[in-house]
This record gives structure tokens, sequence and C-alpha cells, in this order.
């Protein structure tokens, strides 16, 4: 293992790594704000990949039609609620129809433009909004009346959704995989190692990303609230900060996280319907680096997993799952000595 | 009313009992939904234009939707022993669940024809013949190609699971034998975001030959991870690639592959030579005729291939016993282990009482990635 190799590995470690950081994000945001431990969080990964993979073959993706279907649930959902509670016909029907009018106009314009084949930028956008309405909407469907539950059933519920839209993208995108088309087709070689565009891309959005999300919790309201939902859900409350809007809020910006993730990693690896659990539970190895909490130190947690990843592969590729899912015990032992038991449930 | 009914159930049920004894009755598990109902769905086609008897007797077709799931496959196979009473069992296209069905069939001393290329314990597989090409068959082709091309060396790039060992164990072993060596062996899977280090790995090795050892698309990212750490050498690619979507994903990067693939689904570019070119022929072309050009594929080959061996082996058996006893499976199986060499669209048969595997070496065929489209080598 001479430098160029180690160059080379390190390279396409912290490639990976950077996706991973940005799933690990999006991972410690939900669970702060929502305490749910957010398996699906892969499961996006995959929809945007394969939503523009879709898009670039002039087809309409499926992703159309469970954002509509999601959309009419969860209007459903909240009318009866809403009439239960005494609330006049008039008025609920109203708000469930403004409620449908965004993703019914999201839908018609991917369903008009899909068969146009427009740039790749606009197929990504369009794909991002595909894909990131999805967040909030299966918080309102499968989590929200559960706010109140313990972690544990949480993360049953998760274990269900992953399940499903596991199921529902091998119906929409099919049992092979795709690879997308590059967004910048560039190469610089320095000796062996060889930079491509691709990389340079990743590591762009991944920090552009990582600094909007600071500037977001620290210096907006929204963000603040957020913030403090996390900190103490009761308190946030009676501050008149809504957890449910709380929960959507992280949930849209993971899937937003999630699809756009999908769009880098696309480029660089062949996705299938089920790629997305996989690199989804990396970024959540990475996560527990920071104890579910600090968001440095999961995306200090992602590089480190993405590069052992990478030597791991190189020393013994026919343990390299093994390397990587094992580091998590050390990492939990290490977690709990220092900070000793302490209950998540109150 | 509910006895009415169930007075119904039983008459119907007689009188298909009875219908069952007169004809030949098969029953097929296929996954028609699940992960492998793309196997399963295009060789429902190919039974549905099974003849309407074999050497004058009726034929039965029972084709039931196992869905993936091994035990839905094994309720399947129990239900077609005890209910339907078949003389033959089909299925499964999926290894899971045609290793499911297994016990079944030799529980009750019926044949079972399986779709895929699915390992059994020895002495498990008394009642169950395959119709698929065994690993080794296609190694074989594979290493009569290298010796050509005169490669020494090859490194070993495949999937961690059953695929990926089996390839590499049948593969070392007739490599062996030609005196080509195995210089390094790597892994990895198919939901893998990059194959990088392994790729690094192979080609500082440096051999003759890399064989990459994937299937469908998922074969083209380590081909592209290979091509891109600039790797001179010949690429090799198993059969489970041998699909359009190997060239879709690779686009031209694997232009220059060389791939090993039954014969059936290549049948105009066969040369005149090959055992298989006519019935590959007549397969695809009625195949085609049915559902579309282009429509070929691997598994409704294997339906096809279903049909010849029926059409030699039942004629033997009947002279034996009547269908739908004891004495009719037996023999039937008989048969199959005696009829000898047989040409099947996806090439050369001879199944015997110790090997029910069967195909020939010459069954493999190497075809090349040119312009993306494939060229018999």
């Amino acid at each position: 293992m001479d430098f160029s190799i180690a160059g080379i590995l390190a390279l396409d470690g912290i490639t990976n790594g950077a996706i991973y950081a940005l799933l690990a994000l999006a991972t410690v945001l939900v669970f702060a704000v929502t305490r749910v431990i957010f398996i699906p969080q892969g499961e996006f990964v995959a929809y945007g990949a394969l939503t523009l993979a879709m898009l670039q073959q002039g087809l309409v993706p499926g992703t159309v039609w469970l954002l509509l279907a999601l959309a009419l649930l969860a209007a459903l959902a909240e009318a009866v609620g809403e009439l239960r509670r005494g609330v006049t016909v008039g008025k609920v029907a109203g708000a469930a129809l403004r409620s449908l009018v965004a993703p019914a106009l999201i839908a018609l314009l991917a369903w008009w433009a899909a068969p146009l084949k427009p740039p790749l930028v606009l197929q990504a956008l369009l794909t991002l909004a595909l894909v990131a309405p999805l967040g909030p909407l299966i918080y309102r469907l499968a989590y929200a009346r559960l706010a109140d539950a313990s972690v544990l059933v949480l993360l049953i519920v998760s274990v269900g959704v992953h399940f499903a839209l596991t199921g529902l993208a091998l119906v929409f995108f099919g049992a092979e995989g795709f690879r997308n088309p590059v967004f910048w087709d560039a190469r610089f070689q320095h000796g062996a190692v060889s930079l491509t565009g691709q990389a340079l891309i990743i590591f762009g959005v991944s920090i552009a990303l990582m600094i909007a999300l600071f500037l977001f919790f620290g210096h907006t309201l929204r963000g603040k609230a957020l913030r403090a939902t996390a900190v103490n859900r009761l308190g946030a409350r009676l501050m008149g900060i809504s957890a449910t809007g709380a929960g959507r809020l992280s949930f849209g910006l993971a899937a937003f996280i999630g699809a756009l993730s999908g769009l880098l990693i696309g480029a660089t690896t062949t996705m299938f319907y089920d790629s997305g659990f996989l690199i989804g539970l990396k970024g959540f190895v990475a996560a527990i680096f920071g104890g579910l909490a600090s968001y440095p130190a999961a995306a200090l947690g992602a590089v480190f997993v993405g590069l052992l990843e990478s030597v791991g592969s190189f020393w013994a590729s026919a343990f390299k799952e093994v390397i990587v899912f094992t580091l998590i015990l050390p990492v939990l032992l290490w977690r709990s000595f220092q900070h000793g038991h302490h209950d998540d449930e109150e | 009313m509910k006895t009415f009914r169930s007075l119904g159930a039983a008459m119907l049920a007689l009188l298909t009992s009875l219908a069952a004894h007169a004809d030949i009755t098969i029953g097929i598990s296929l996954p028609l939904t699940g992960p492998a109902s793309g196997l399963g769905i295009p060789m429902k086609n190919q039974f549905a234009l099974f003849p309407q008897s074999i050497a004058g007797e009726k034929l039965n077709l029972i084709i039931l939707d196992d869905a993936t799931d091994p035990s839905k496959g094994a309720s399947n196979a129990k239900r077609f022993v005890t209910e339907d009473k078949v003389d033959l069992i089909g299925g499964s296209a999926a290894t899971p669940v045609a290793i499911a069905m297994a016990d079944i069939a030799a529980e009750a001393g019926t044949v079972q024809l399986m779709f895929s290329p699915a390992q059994l314990p020895p002495g498990k597989d008394t009642w169950s013949f395959r119709l698929p090409q065994s690993n080794a068959v296609m190694a074989y082709a594979m290493v009569e190609h290298m010796k050509k091309q005169g490669v020494k060396t090859v490194g070993f790039l495949g999937y961690t699971d059953a695929y990926g060992e089996g390839w590499l164990k049948d593969f070392s072993a007739t490599a062996e034998k030609s005196g080509i060596k195995v210089v390094g062996v790597e892994r990895f899977a198919r939901a893998d975001t990059s194959v990088t280090a392994q790729a690094l790995k192979l080609t500082s090795a440096n051999p003759d030959a890399i064989l990459i050892v994937a299937s469908g698309s998922g074969a083209a990212m380590p081909h592209k991870a290979v091509v891109e750490r600039g790797y001179k050498g010949k690429i090799y690619q198993t059969h489970a690639a041998a699909s359009r979507d190997l060239v879709r994903v690779g686009g031209k990067d694997v232009e220059g592959a060389f791939v090993v693939s039954g014969p059936a689904v290549i049948a105009e570019q066969l040369p005149d030579t090959h055992p298989s070119k006519q019935v590959a022929t007549d397969f695809v072309v009625k195949y085609e005729k049915a559902y579309g050009p282009g429509s070929r594929n691997q598994f409704a080959g294997h339906a096809y291939d279903t049909l010849v061996v029926l059409e030699k082996a039942i004629p033997v058996a009947l002279k034996k016993a009547r269908p739908g006893t004891k004495e009719f499976r037996a023999a039937l199986r008989d048969a199959f282990e005696t009829m000898g060499r047989t040409v099947l669209s996806h090439g050369v048969i001879n199944w015997t009482k110790d090997d029910h595997w069967g195909f020939t070496n010459e069954t493999g065929v190497i075809l090349k990635v040119v312009n993306g489209d494939w060229k018999v080598e």
C-alpha cells in the first residue's frame, strides 16, 4: 500500500463519507425533533436516484402517483379529524382541497414535463419537488398520531414504513438498476489520483448543505423552533410551537436531504430499488457516533465510516460490511461508559 | 345453503379428480409476483403456447403463483401431490422456492423439473432435475475461450453471495486444470456504492483477465470501476449478466467485454455447427410470433425446453404405466434418466442416474459486446 493507493482509497472513502454525512445529519435531525429512528431515510435516496432515472428515459415516474395518493390520504385523515372535532363540512372540504393544490400542481408539472426530456438540472429539480413532499406526508400518515408513543413503537413503525417504501419502489422502478449521467463530466489528474467533477459536486453540495442547516438552525425562527422542540417537546409546546408542525418540517428536510443524496450518488454507482437501505444504515452508524444528538460528531463519524469502508474493501473485501457494522459496538460501549445510563423516556 | 355449497364443492372435486386420472396432469409453481416475477411471467407466457396433448394423451397444466416465497411454493407443491395428484411438478424459477419444493416432490415420489440452478445436498435430488445450466458448464466454455486468448492469470471480482461463491468454486477448479491461475479474489455486494478499492487491488496485481461475477445491471458497476482504474486486459462476465441491462447501464465501458451465455437468446447468431441452432431458432420464432419481436427471454426458453424433454420422456413412460399412478411417475423419472443426449434450446442435456444437471460442455457460448450489441465469438 503506497502513497498513490492510499490517496485513491482516501478520496473514494471521503466521497462516500460525504453522502453518509448528509444522511447522518438527516437521521440526527429527525430523531432529535420527533424521537423517530428513521430507518426509511435511505429509501429517499433510492427514490431520488430512480425518479431521476425515470425522467431521463422520458417516463412519468411512479413517485408522481405515490405523491398524489399520500396527499389524498393525508387530506382525508385530516378532514375526518376535523369533522369529529365539529368543524363545519364546508370549512373542512375547503381545507382539504387547499392541501391538495400543491401536490397536484407538482404531479401535473411532472406529468407534462417528463416526455419532453428537459435538461438534467431541471429534471433534478423536478425530482426534488417530487420526493421531498413525501417526507411530511409520511409523517402525517404514519407518525403524527403516535407522536407521544415510546421510541420502540416509533422504531417499529419505521420498519413498517421501510418495507412499504421498498416494496412500492419495486413496483414503480422495477427490479433492475439504473445509473444516472454525471452532472459535471470533468476529471482532474494528480499523479495516480484522479478527481472527478461529480466527486467535487458531492463535496460542494454536502458542505453547502451543512452550512445552510447551520444557518437555518441558528438564525431563522423556524429553525430555532425545531431546536426548541428537540431540546424539550413540552416546553416548546407551551411556548406555542406546534410539535406536529416541527415533525413535518423535520421529515420534509430529511426527505429533501435523502433525495439530494440520491441525485448525487446515482451518478457514481448503479442504484436499485432496495439500494437505499444499506446506504441509509451507514448514515445511521455515523449518526450513532454523534449519539443521535450531535451534528458535527455525526458528520465526522460519516467520513470515518466512508474511509473505513474503502480501506476495508481494499484489505478484506468479503468482510467489508462486517467491519463497518461491527464498529458500532465499541462506539456504543464508549458512549454508554462516557455518559452513563440515561432514560430517553419521560 | 352451507351444505348445498359443500355438496357442490365435493362434486366439483370429484369431477376434476376424475378428469385428472384420465390425463397427464402437470403442476407448475412460478413466481408470478414478488422479486422474481420477471422470471416467472415469461415462463407462463411460454406455457400458454403448450399443445393440448402429448403422445395422444390430453395435457392438463395447473399453474400457480408462489410469489417468490418458499413457504408458498412448498404449499403449492403439497397441493399438487395431495389434491391434484400430478404426474410431474414444474418449478420454481426462484432458487430458494425450488429448493423448498424439492423435499415435497421427493417425499411424494414425483418428478420435479427445476427452472433454477438450485444446489441440493447429495442424495436429495433423486426426483429433481434442473433445466438451467450449471455454473461449471458455463465456466468450461469460458476457460476454453481464455485458453484461446492466451490468458494465464485471472482476477476474480464477484458477489458475496451463493452465486459468487458457486462461480469461484467451479471456475477455479476448471481453470486450474487448464493451467490458468486465479491471482486475486475480491468481493462486493449488489447494493455497494463503490468497488473502487477492490478494483484497485485487483488491477495492481495486473492479471491477464478479470472475471466479474454479478447479475444484470449489477454487473455494470464493477465493470466500470475496473475500466476506470485504467485496466487494459480482458474482462469476462457470467451468464447472469448476459442481459440488455449490462449494456444499458455500462454504456461504452463494457464495450469489448466477453460474456458467457446459453444459446437460446442468441439463436440467429449461433454458428450452424452449434447443436442447439435449430431448436433455439424454433423457440425464438414461435415465442416472438406470439409476444412480439425482442420479447425472447432465457426463462421462457426453460419453459420451451420443458416441452422438449416431456415429448421425449412421456411416450417412453406411457409404455410402462398409465398416467395418474405411482408407477407412471417412477417410469417418468427413469425415462428422464435414460433418454440420453437431448438437444434443447439452451444447449445439450444428458441426464443420468447420478447427474441431474446434465448439460454437456458443448452448451456455453461466448459473446462479445460490440457497438452495444452481442456478437458470438
